[in-house]
């Protein structure tokens, strides 16, 4: 969270993305960047879903189709695989799931308190009627 | 000069790394968010940027946060595009004097909304495009102003129902044709400019690489399907893109050298127009029987643009 006081930032409103000189923030991941507290990276929107994706690799063929949709950045692709949902930045919308190509898709859309073990454990069966 | 980014494929492009950060205030499932993100991965050029007021701008620049992982400016609803320009034109002054503190080579490019670049900022963009300034337009066309309740914008195609053109017994809503703001960009003579979609994101960053590319102003039209003002579920985002640029009530193409124009996307199979007004609560009045002789109005109205479009590509010129 903020440690600055909302009268403690530079006048002109001028926010800088990261803490000290960068380069090739193009080629540079998440993790490798030194993100400053006022990069909204640092904040979070988890409060905004009512039902959230979950991802079951089994299924997964990595087409990269939810990472391209995604409106909130939310898909974590490394090395050209899915890995996982960033679930401070998702908003829940549900695109991922709706462009998720597998049968049975490898992302659902859950309540937010449901247990993602015991979703998981219970992921439907293959459904027969493709068109 | 800088190189172009290769993309073969999606999973190439997925080892992007975002200029665009989450934990923005965008709506779940907003389009403006997906054409962003195709954008700035589209290079790993330095990149100067600016957005008009509008949803994007507002929602990425909430103090004390902002969403940019690049240089970035917004100073008023109409003028991303004179913000812009201004920036090149004193990079370009000096670099000329050999005064630059960096030694940087950017690609500078301006967001704003239909509202911002159709309506009220359109002066300032024809400017810019007149002094041919090394830019990129970027328009995120939702054909209606957004962000201040859905106000029509001479972007709100007719039969759209906007708070200003409401439909109801007398109306059908918004009476207007939309503007063809695409062949009044080319006809400044603009090197290239291009309708794209974010569904197809490869045609999009293909348009985006070689605007880029290109020196002068470049004009991009990207369709931002609005689930908050087209009255669509948020999941359904990118199923209501496909539905516009198949059943070509967006078409695809690119105009080069204010001339050539080529249609960069056919359909293989060409969805009925009714069926892209019926996913949307913004059309929902014109299935009235009073109001349905207007869903024939559009198929033909649709129809006889893609035939202009063929004709035009036919002819080059
Ligand atoms: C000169 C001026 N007029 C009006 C406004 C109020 N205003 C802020 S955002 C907005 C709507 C923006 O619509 P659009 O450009 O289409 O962007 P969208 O929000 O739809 O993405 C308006 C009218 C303003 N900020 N400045
Ligand atoms: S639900 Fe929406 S925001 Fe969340 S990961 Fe899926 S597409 Fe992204
Ligand atoms: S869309 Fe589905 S199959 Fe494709 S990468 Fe995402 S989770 Fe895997
Ligand atoms: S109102 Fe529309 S354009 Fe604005 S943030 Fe919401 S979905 Fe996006
Ligand atoms: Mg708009």
């Amino acid at each position: 969270m903020l440690n600055k006081g909302w009268d403690e930032f530079e006048i002109g409103a001028m926010l800088r993305s990261f803490d000290g000189p960068t380069s090739n923030i193009a080629t540079t991941l998440q993790e490798d960047r030194p993100y400053s507290q006022s990069n909204s990276f640092t904040a979070s929107v988890a409060d905004w879903r009512i039902e959230k994706p979950v991802f079951n690799k089994d299924y997964c063929i990595d087409c990269q189709f939810c990472w391209i949709y995604c409106p909130d950045m939310s898909i974590i692709s490394r090395d050209k695989k899915m890995i996982g949902v960033d679930m401070d930045h998702c908003k829940g919308c549900g695109i991922c799931v709706e462009v998720c190509p597998t049968n049975p898709k490898s992302l659902l859309m859950f309540q937010e308190k449901e247990d993602e073990d015991t979703v998981l454990a219970a992921w439907p069966e293959k459904e027969d009627k493709e068109k | 000069m800088s190189e172009i980014k290769k993309i073969k494929n999606l999973k190439e492009f997925s080892t992007s790394a975002d200029r665009f950060e989450g934990a923005n205030l965008l709506c779940p499932g907003c389009a403006h968010s997906i054409i962003v993100r195709e954008i700035l991965n589209a290079t790993n050029d330095d990149l100067i940027l600016s957005s008009s007021t509008g949803c994007l701008e507002v929602c990425t620049a909430v103090y004390p946060y902002t969403s940019w992982d690049a240089s970035w400016i917004h100073i008023g609803f109409e003028n991303s595009s004179t913000a812009i320009a201004g920036a090149e034109a004193m990079h370009k002054a000096l670099k000329a004097k050999g005064r630059l503190k960096q030694d940087r080579d950017p690609k500078f490019v301006a967001f704003g909304g239909d509202g911002a670049s159709y309506d009220i900022g359109f002066q300032w963009i024809s400017g810019c495009f007149e002094r041919g300034h090394d830019m990129m337009y970027v328009v995120l066309d939702n054909e209606v102003y957004a962000n201040t309740g859905g106000q029509r914008s001479s972007s709100t195609p007719i039969g759209s129902s906007a708070t200003t053109s409401p439909a109801g017994r007398v109306s059908y809503g918004e009476k207007m044709n939309k503007k063809d703001m695409l062949s009044i960009m080319a006809a400044h003579g603009s090197p290239y400019v291009a309708q794209v979609a974010p569904n197809k994101w490869k045609n999009m960053i293909k348009a985006v690489q070689q605007g880029l590319n290109i020196e002068g102003p470049t004009f991009i039209n990207a369709m931002s399907a609005c689930t908050t003002e087209w009255k669509f579920d948020p999941a359904d985002t990118v199923a209501i893109s496909d539905l516009a640029t198949d059943s070509l009530v967006f078409p695809l193409y690119e105009i080069i050298d204010g001339k050539e124009l080529n249609i960069t996307y056919r359909p293989k199979n060409i969805v009925p127009v009714e069926e892209y007004l019926a996913a949307q609560g913004r059309f929902k009045h014109l299935f009235k029987d009073q109001y349905k002789y207007l869903i024939k109005e559009w198929q033909e109205r649709v129809d006889s643009n893609w035939e202009y479009l063929q004709r035009r590509e036919e002819a080059r010129v």
